[in-house]
């Protein structure tokens, strides 16, 4: 008899014979989270997401090209990852350049430039698919264009985010979209840059994945 | 039972070991400064009573709702995940788990396998059979590295390397870390731990992690961290290996946003960790990156034990957040280290007997004083207290047939059953009782004035030379 079995059939002999009523995780929410406007949503998710050591600017659909090159130029990057089959990504590769950004695109699979991922690659962009305003976090669904790595590894991750695209709670999100019919590769929830309190409870940016994350957030004219 | 061979023993030196931390005063101030700044920042993050408890009660029915579906949730599980392309691997004694593990790693030649913060890990030694292997297996999570360059064990579940200051660190990483001066500045040690990391992410064959929910509807792993390591681990290499408990297990997705609030609140006070990861398969087609096998182990090591008895299944509702040690006054007093177990603190004292039998662990559950802290701040209401005084019946009974836990009656004394049933047996006869205490009273002078602990720090105990009883006759009362 395998383990599996052997587990199982332990587990069966002794299993109740019903189970309790399923619990009413939408009723829970609904009589303990209100439901904000969309300019209070935007609010919160700043507020939240800048506590966690975020960096946040308010951007349009216009001008958010322009913020994103001052962000490089601030933080003296000069060389930028981006998603070269996405509007933003085609956008930046028909701009940036000029500007004297070098933009690198993540059209090989990791295997073949590995060491240049983690040790040449400054700063990324990607989009995120939506936001959470009660934890401030963002929710990214990794994919075939913007790969797994690109939030992860560059020491400083810029995500643009519609405004108008927030939840208020991550349950919110997961019921809206119907997750439950079927989840990406990886799907990730995201509330500021990486950090560790691991050495005396004190608190320090940077651990292993981006120290810095930056939000462009377009349509929060705040 | 498992026949793994721990460094542990729980059962020998627990005395020694709590004794030697109560006597450093830089161990109890670095655990009490500790336990004080975790308790304040939960409290923060539950400013409202009434939703406290409501949520708690929720995660409650969450834990039990699954619980009593555990085998058919398992099923469904592994039906979804292997739909989804992860392989799935059952494992009931730690050496299973290792052998399936080191398989894995085997089959793909691999040198070196970095780690993510997974307790089950710790909890079948998987560090020492891979070594033994000839494998590498580095921590990477901040917390767990430090321990595992200091030769030592967490001595707590969330942070691993509580018990150690930045001095000790900094000391740590100059003589251990190649080319690094000594640093006690904060900053710069995460820095050195990053680039030192950050190349094993790179070189690394295997990543392995654990799992804080599986979710069975969907077939998905979840995982919650601060680090990033746990991505590294789960992304990076080209395998990633999972383990886990086999009560870590959701039917539905929906449940996991309240346990995840719970989580991320009662641990560290945060109202979400930074990085919530769900992983729903290996690499597909088109992908660029991600690991192109993704295995899960699922552990019983003694669960199934627990699962069997309708009161001690309630352990199996823990979601691992540590709030029961951060509150609990033994812990705060004698760390982690001292229990000589996995899991140490209030958690570790229910748990630990269905892992390693009570022949190991019938002391544990004397250990507390029963004030009811950790039982209170359980975001998910086990009730730690109750379980704690069904584990010191079911050690320090007379061994009888059909015991519902290994090792029962491990810790029976016939000597100290005699004497308390003499007790009960004085304390329920009037006559017998006025007896004995006219005793007492008559000769209370042969009260020894050592009374061993006792008198270590207190005076000896003697009964009075009058009894109430003869007091109250003379007042005519």
């Amino acid at each position: 008899m395998s383990a599996r079995d052997r587990i199982l059939g332990k587990l069966k002999a002794t299993m109740p014979a019903t189970a309790p009523a399923l619990p009413d995780v939408g009723g829970w929410f609904a009589t303990h989270r209100v439901v904000e406007s969309s300019a209070d949503k935007a609010k919160r998710f700043r507020a939240c997401i800048e506590l966690a050591h975020a960096e946040v600017h308010a951007v349009t659909s216009a001008n958010w090209l322009a913020k994103l090159l001052e962000v490089l130029r601030a933080k003296q990057i000069d060389k930028l990852l981006v998603a070269e089959e996405t509007a933003h990504g085609e956008a930046v590769l028909n701009d940036f350049p000029r500007h004297g950004i070098d933009c690198q695109t993540y059209d090989l699979p990791i295997e073949a430039w590995k060491s240049e991922m983690f040790q040449q690659t400054p700063a990324s962009l990607t989009v995120a698919r939506a936001a959470i305003a009660e934890t401030g976090t963002l929710i990214l669904w990794p994919n075939a264009d913007e790969p797994r790595l690109m939030s992860l590894v560059p020491p400083v991750h810029i995500v643009l985010l519609d405004a108008g695209k927030i939840y208020n709670t991550f349950f919110e999100a997961m019921q809206t979209e119907g997750w439950a019919n079927g989840l990406p590769t990886n799907s990730l929830l995201i509330s500021g840059p990486s950090k560790t309190a691991d050495i005396q409870q004190t608190l320090a940016y940077g651990a292993h994945g981006p120290k810095e994350l930056v939000v462009l957030m377009i349509g929060d004219e705040q | 039972m498992s026949e793994h061979i721990l460094q542990f023993k729980p059962s020998e030196g627990f005395r020694a070991r709590s004794k030697a931390v109560v006597d450093n005063p830089f161990l109890r101030q670095s655990f009490r400064g500790a336990m004080d700044f975790l308790m304040s920042k939960r409290a923060a993050q539950f400013p409202d009573s009434e939703e406290l408890e409501s949520l708690r009660t929720l995660g409650e029915s969450i834990r039990q709702y699954n619980l009593a579906k555990l085998p058919t949730l398992l099923e469904q599980l592994e039906a979804n995940l292997t739909r989804n392309g992860i392989q799935v691997h059952w494992a009931e004694t730690p050496d299973e788990a290792n052998a399936i593990i080191l398989g894995i790693c085997q089959a793909r030649s691999a040198k070196l396998m970095v780690k993510g913060k997974s307790m089950v890990s710790e909890e079948i030694e998987l560090n020492h059979a891979a070594e033994a292997a000839g494998i590498g297996a580095l921590e990477s999570d901040m917390g767990e590295y430090i321990v595992q360059l200091a030769g030592e064990k967490p001595s707590h579940i969330i942070m691993p390397a509580i018990h150690k200051t930045k001095e000790e660190i900094a000391r740590l990483f100059a003589d251990k870390v190649e080319g690094v001066d000594y640093t006690d500045n904060v900053d710069a040690l995460i820095q050195i731990g990053r680039n030192v990391l950050r190349q094993k992410f790179l070189e690394a064959d295997i990543g392995l992690s654990g799992v804080n929910f599986a979710v069975a509807e969907t077939g998905t792993l979840c995982l919650v961290e601060n680090e990033g390591n746990g991505r590294m681990c789960t992304t990076a290499p080209p395998v990633h290996i999972a383990i886990t408990g086999i009560e870590k297990i959701v039917e539905k997705l929906e449940h996991v946003p309240p346990l995840l609030s719970l989580l991320t609140r009662s641990a560290t006070g945060q109202n979400i960790s930074t990085y919530f990861n769900m992983i729903s398969s290996p690499r597909k087609p088109g992908e660029k990156d991600g690991p192109s096998e993704v295995h899960l182990v699922l552990l019983d090591n003694g669960r199934s034990q627990a699962y069997a008895d309708e009161q001690l299944r309630k352990t199996l509702q823990c979601i691992r957040c540590g709030a029961c040690m951060n509150h609990c006054p033994v812990y705060t007093r004698i760390g982690g280290h001292a229990y000589g177990t996995t899991y140490p603190g209030p958690i570790g004292k229910i748990i630990s007997p269905h892992m390693l039998g009570l022949e190991a662990t019938s002391t544990m559950a004397t250990a507390s004083s029963l004030c009811g802290a950790c039982g209170e701040v359980c975001p998910v209401k086990i009730p730690i207290p109750e379980l704690l005084m069904r584990l010191r019946e079911e050690a320090f009974t007379a061994p009888h047939a059909n015991p519902s836990m290994v090792g029962q009656g491990a810790g029976y004394s016939w000597l100290m059953t005699s004497v308390w049933k003499g007790w009960a047996a004085v304390y329920r006869s009037p006559s017998l009782y006025g007896v004995a205490t006219w005793l007492g009273s008559r000769f209370s002078w042969l009260m020894p004035s050592k009374q061993g602990a006792w008198t270590s720090v207190r005076v000896p105990l003697k009964p009075a030379p009058r009894r109430l009883r003869d007091m109250l006759k003379e007042r005519g009362e």
